[in-house]
């Protein structure tokens, strides 16, 4: 999917929001909100354009019990948990009176049920609170109507509403049936609490699904079971966009514990319903075995000739022809080059990575008649209703999806292949369906972070001030059209801040299925710009820290405040300077071997600057010793163990992918398989991650994605800080840092 | 064929082919889903269950060989003192992310803390370094590690 139209900047409650309020079933008090934001409304000169509705759905009961619809999918950012803090808050009840539902896939009352591009904190940051804020208002109301005394005069403590004047005091579950019938006030008129009194918000609160996870209870996708269910594996062509032709199915029917085995034609679009071999098995690991018997002939189609080695060999020959297209060009970048005092080049390589979580993709879908009931943990469920509808012919209001808990996203879930390809397995076999990929499955067929070359030249002045900065960028696409998340925005740094700056691109026509990865497009970006700039640096003899902080320049604030496309130079300052001095940085004396790298980037509304610190053995391999971090999201961490353990994660998958990720294609296909072949990092490599938040005055936003790209920089600007080896292509190569 | 295999302290009779692997009888057969298929290969550690006490990948183990050996999974974890610890100690420290890969850590960290009571960083390390956390809290599960063995947290860690 297009990863703009998932971004939002901070939302307000407009004026059109609605709140409605009413008896619960069972009784007590229900609230339901219709939140239109106002997204862009904020900024100046720009026209107010309504942003996406975001609802809420809280029930106080007669016992004081507090139910809160969680409307987000959850795949591990904690959304599940934060949302209903925000309610609660305002609200003010004690947080263990708050129970949390999942919501199905419903977008009539909850649109927007996403997990990307780190959206649900500064879209919901202001709306949800004004949801619980109404609601202890109209509860305030009940109990000042019931007493005969103004509202103003009464306040509350968690779930108690109070008047000092007469001593009274009535619970929320003992007012929730008169609240229901106190008129709902307009939600931007609602008082907000001051955040010195936050007695959730801002407290490290546990993760809600934690007793579940430590006991085992069934809890993800794949554990879901439905009556009468069978298990299948779908078989697709190893080379994307491969048809199946014919396979041996009465063989394979034949074999003990296969129940069906039947071919999906498919369509065309790889992120829709591939063509391909459906086995279904009184129990996956029968339909999985079954496989090893598998003959398919399968015409692969037109990308049987794509491969990594030569799309290197394409990027080589593009880079030596002029750009295909320009992106920026501000200035005159080689009038700069012929006076400059020092001019670097240097190439640039980062390769497909896949987002491999630790749950193969899976989805469960049981047909009744026309009516198909789907259980799917995806990021990103309504896309997969329409897919379902569109690819099978179903009405969109016939199909049935439960937001299952995902074991990872990372941007993978996004699509919904796995749902389709579910829908249309057990509507063929007639029987409930669980299709749970196997692994290999998984990394052959991800839509994969795309990979990309860049070919730079930059000058620095004789006071070692960068003038010019050229980027050829040889990517992916056709037409002058990325492939998706292989964009480079025109206004990503260090556009603005180098009065010569030239960005150009080719593309090199592939059809090799792509998506957004955690921090997409800033995950390989922040690697070629921030290692550069350290190159940069070095060259002109400077202390990188001290370099950055001059390429920055005077605080100030380019394009719209609060936007991708914006930058606030002055956050950036603060954090990379706060991160500077806890890391140590020029004022420790470092063990022999180690060097420090720092590096900064701005994603996804977040600013980050790291350190890291590592040393490189003998052997070339890379030790990562500890690795330091500033944030500055904003005036409110909203939940500080959710937030830390999000940064941490991040900054580690960083360092996981400089020291191991890469995909590469032969013949039209995927070579690595599984964990064996593609790394993932693991404890013994993780370095402990020192989390600090700068907190600012400016609207909370999220932490998925923007710890993420800083550290892979960083890292490999440590690496030349302790091995004066300069680390241009991922990941690192182990044999090139070898010592002679 | 039958084969009765002792599993949490419980005999329980499964009647499923001898090369089965113990995860997908455990999963499919036993409808116990604690145990959690990631690779099937022995990689990731997800679907670690113990042996006898010894932590192994039960994707690798098939049910004919499980013969008179106990089996614990993160459903009976919390029987012996040691991983009733453990699990507090993931709860308080708070963590998981995606918690997929965690029944696996707590069962693999539970065997570790049964053998060595005070791990050193490097026994953690050996110990650990067959489960893969894919949200990479590392960090959380030494320092849960380390609260359940009743280790003083390390500065700046």
């Amino acid at each position: 999917m297009n990863v703009n139209a998932i971004f939002t900047a901070p939302a307000k409650v407009s004026r059109r929001s609605l709140l409605r309020a009413g008896v619960a079933a069972g009784g007590g008090f229900y609230l339901s909100a219709r939140l239109v934001g106002a997204a862009r409304a904020a900024v100046a000169g720009a026209p107010a354009v309504a942003g996406p509705p975001l609802n809420a759905y809280v029930k106080i009961a007669p016992d004081g019990l507090v139910t809160i619809t969680a409307k987000n999918p959850e795949c591990g950012q904690g959304i599940k948990t934060m949302l209903p803090m925000l309610i609660a808050e305002e609200l003010d009840v004690d947080w263990k009176d708050v129970r949390i539902v999942q919501a199905m896939n419903d977008p009539a009352t909850y649109p927007r049920q996403i997990a990307g591009g780190s959206t649900a904190t500064p879209t919901n940051w202001d709306p949800m609170r004004r949801v619980g804020a109404a609601g202890r208002q109209m509860l305030v109301q009940a109990a000042a109507d019931g007493w005969g005394v103004p509202a103003a005069e009464c306040s509350t403590t968690p779930g108690v509403v109070h008047h000092a004047g007469s001593g009274r005091s009535a619970t929320y579950g003992s007012l929730a049936a008169r609240a229901a019938a106190v008129p709902a006030p307009k939600l931007e008129t609602v008082t907000l609490k001051d955040p010195k009194s936050f007695r959730i918000i801002g407290k490290p609160t546990s993760n809600i699904d934690n007793p579940a996870v430590v006991t085992g209870e069934p809890l993800f996708g794949i554990d879901v079971t439905v009556p009468g269910m069978k298990y299948a594996v779908f078989q697709k062509c190893p080379v994307f966009y491969g048809r199946c032709m014919d396979a041996n199915l009465a063989e394979i029917k034949a074999l003990p514990g296969v129940v069906e085995a039947f071919m999906i034609e498919g369509g065309k679009d790889l992120a829709g319903l591939s063509s391909g071999v459906a086995i279904v098995g009184e129990s996956w690991w029968h339909a999985n075995r079954a496989r090893a018997a598998l003959k398919v002939q399968w015409d692969e189609g037109p990308m049987a000739d794509h491969s990594s080695a030569g799309y290197a060999a394409q990027a080589a020959a593009l880079a030596a022809r002029p750009p295909q297209f320009n992106i920026r060009n501000d200035g005159d970048v080689e009038a700069a080059f012929r006076g400059a005092a020092k001019v670097v080049e240097a190439e640039y390589a980062y390769p497909f990575v896949s987002h491999a979580p630790l749950e193969p993709q899976n989805c469960t879908a049981h047909w009744t008649g026309d009516k198909v009931e789907i259980w799917a943990p995806s990021q990103n469920p309504e896309p997969g209703r329409q897919l379902v509808a569109k690819t099978l012919g179903v009405k969109p209001e016939d199909i049935a999806i439960h937001m299952i808990r995902s074991g990872g996203g990372f941007g993978r879930r996004l699509s919904n292949d796995y749902m389709v390809e579910a829908a249309a397995i057990a509507r063929h076999a007639r029987l409930p369906v669980k299709l749970v990929w196997a692994r290999e499955d998984d990394m052959r067929h991800d839509l994969y972070r795309p990979g990309g070359f860049h070919y730079l030249k930059a000058a620095v002045d004789s006071s070692g001030k960068v003038i010019a900065w050229k980027n050829h960028f040889v990517s992916f696409g056709a037409d002058g059209k990325f492939i998706n998340a292989a964009e480079y925005a025109a206004t990503e740094f260090p556009a603005r801040f180098i009065p010569n700056y030239q960005l150009d691109a080719s593309l090199i026509a592939t059809q090799i299925p792509t998506g957004p990865m955690r921090a997409p497009r800033s995950n390989a970006l922040a690697f070629v710009s921030q290692s550069f700039a350290d190159e940069l640096a070095h060259a002109a003899g400077r202390d990188p820290l001290e370099f950055q902080i001059a390429l920055l320049g005077e605080p100030r604030i380019y394009g719209e405040k609060y936007s991708r496309e914006g930058y606030d130079s002055g956050r950036m300052l603060a954090v990379l300077k706060l991160v500077g001095e806890r890391s140590g940085w020029g004022k420790r004396q470092l063990p022999p071997g180690h060097g420090l790298g720092v590096a900064h980037y701005f994603s996804h509304l977040g600013y980050f600057a790291e350190v890291v610190e590592a040393s490189v053995a003998d052997s070339g391999k890379v030790k990562v010793h500890k690795v330091w971090v500033v944030g500055d999201i904003g005036a409110q961490v909203i939940n500080p163990s959710g937030a830390v353990n999000q940064v941490q994660g991040a900054v580690i998958d960083g360092i996981g992918q400089v020291l191991n990720a890469r995909i590469t294609f032969e013949n039209g296909r995927t070579r690595q398989s599984n964990f064996g072949d593609y790394p993932l990092i693991r404890m013994a490599d993780a370095p402990p991650v020192d989390v600090h938040f700068l907190i600012t005055d400016n609207p909370p936003t999220g932490l998925g994605e923007p710890a993420l790209p800083p550290a892979v920089p960083a890292l490999c600007n440590a690496i030349f800080a302790a091995s004066g080896k300069r680390i241009r292509s991922l990941p690192v190569d182990t044999a090139m840092l070898k010592k002679a | 064929m039958a084969y009765t295999i002792t599993i949490n302290g419980k005999a329980r009779t499964v009647d499923a082919d001898g090369d089965m692997p113990l995860l997908w009888v455990l999963r499919d057969v036993l409808d116990m889903k604690g145990a959690k298929f990631g690779c099937g290969a022995a990689f990731c550690g997800a679907c670690t269950v113990q042996l006898d006490g010894t932590p192994v990948r039960s994707c690798q183990i098939q049910l004919s060989k499980v013969g008179t050996k106990a089996v614990v999974t993160i459903e009976g974890i919390a029987a012996t003192p040691v991983g009733a610890r453990v699990q507090a100690a993931w709860m308080e420290v708070d963590v998981m992310q995606c918690g997929y890969c965690q029944a696996g850590q707590i069962v693999a960290a539970t065997a570790l803390l049964t053998r060595t009571p005070k791990p050193t960083d490097a026994e953690i390390d050996q110990a650990m370094n067959g489960n893969i956390c894919r949200c990479a809290t590392y960090n959380r599960i030494r320092a849960a590690i380390r609260k359940a063995a009743g280790i003083a947290e390390t500065a700046g860690a």
